[in-house]
């Protein structure tokens, strides 16, 4: 039986290797099947945000990855709105990632959902596992 | 050890992946096909070629399961399933084509 | 004594900056790199904290903004710099406090 896996993004890119490490579980873990949601909260939201280019710090930028995660079968990625907005950004702020639903001829899908922190909460409490990083 | 291609030395790690993704050229694909006896023909460069444009937009090497269905709809049904890409690639489609396509083995790949 | 303060935390999830802040003589200048850019992103309260920080000079390395995208969203009177910008300052200042 599948399991509810909720990994929250609480930290941004590029300064720790938390987010990294954090995408490549996601991939890893995809491959069990488990009923899979994200979550980015506090500097996690900056994760999301568009036009990183890090060319001139040698690293390398993994954000395009996020649009794969869909393909991945992973669309169920909560941005709370309150962490959004103490930082100055918007949803037009973050890429807008999409999964196609395959039962309804691959329609293209909204996979991020803006939620209150009240409403994090409820959707945490419904998890079976929760992993932060 | 590393590979030689058109008289130039290239690293590869323990498994035979590029160490440097752009070090590729066609002739890697054609040099380690050959020597894992695979000749490489119209069908593996369509998902060799496939998995290199996969890599530049998301960069990542996907997984088998994702690369079958993501073939499967750029190229059709015919095609996205494990009995044809395993037919092309025996040892694993994420592994030996990716490998061929000068990627890292696949996330998750063991 | 001048001072170059650098500090490379994000604001919303270290102190480091207020610590900075309270502690900047008139004249210093403090350097935002790493995660620490975040802070001079437009409608945030660290970047009110620096827009009030009189007699202090900001600075921000480039490249790290950049990297997180928010070089389009900065706080206006903060100068971008680059890695030889960075040196420069260094050399400007009679020593280096590095926060943490």
């Amino acid at each position: 039986m599948a399991k509810k896996f909720m990994y929250m993004n609480t930290k941004a890119p590029y300064g720790t290797i938390y987010a990294l490490e954090s995408l490549e579980v996601v991939l890893i873990g995809a491959a069990f099947e488990q009923d899979v949601s994200l979550a980015f909260i506090d500097d996690g939201v900056y994760q999301l945000t568009k036009g990183q280019n890090t060319d001139g710090i040698g690293m390398k930028n993994f954000s395009p990855t996020y649009s794969a995660l869909g393909d991945y079968d992973v669309n169920k990625i909560y941005v709370e709105k309150e962490s959004l907005e103490e930082r100055g950004l918007t949803l037009d702020d973050l890429q807008h990632l999409t999964w196609e639903d395959e039962d309804e001829d691959w329609a293209e899908k909204d996979s991020i959902k803006l939620v209150s922190r009240a409403e994090l909460a409820d959707i945490l409490d419904d998890q079976d596992v929760v992993l932060s990083f | 050890m590393p590979i030689e291609v058109n008289g130039k030395q290239l690293e590869v790690d323990e498994e035979g992946y590029l160490a440097n993704l752009n070090d590729w050229e066609p002739a890697v694909a054609e040099v380690m096909a050959k020597a894992e006896d695979v000749e490489l023909g119209e069908d593996h460069w369509e998902i060799i070629n496939f998995l290199r444009e996969y890599y530049e937009e998301y960069q990542i090497a996907p997984a088998v399961r994702v690369l079958t269905k993501a073939v499967g709809k750029k190229l059709g049904k015919e095609k996205g399933n494990s009995k044809y890409l395993y037919e092309l690639f025996p040892y694993g489609p994420g592994k030996q084509a990716c490998k061929y396509a000068g990627l890292p083995k696949p996330t998750g790949c063991v | 004594m001048t001072t170059l303060h650098t500090v490379n935390k994000s604001p919303f999830s270290s102190s480091a900056l207020d610590n900075c802040l309270g502690l900047a003589k008139n004249g210093s200048t403090v350097l935002l790199l790493e995660d620490g850019v975040y802070a001079a992103t437009a409608g945030t309260k660290s970047a009110e904290a620096i827009a009030n920080a009189d007699g202090v000079s900001f600075a921000i390395l480039g490249p790290d903004a950049q990297a997180r995208g928010i070089e389009g969203k900065l706080a206006d009177g903060i100068k971008v710099v680059d890695y030889d910008g960075f040196v420069d300052l260094v050399a400007e200042h009679d020593k280096v406090h590095a926060w943490l």
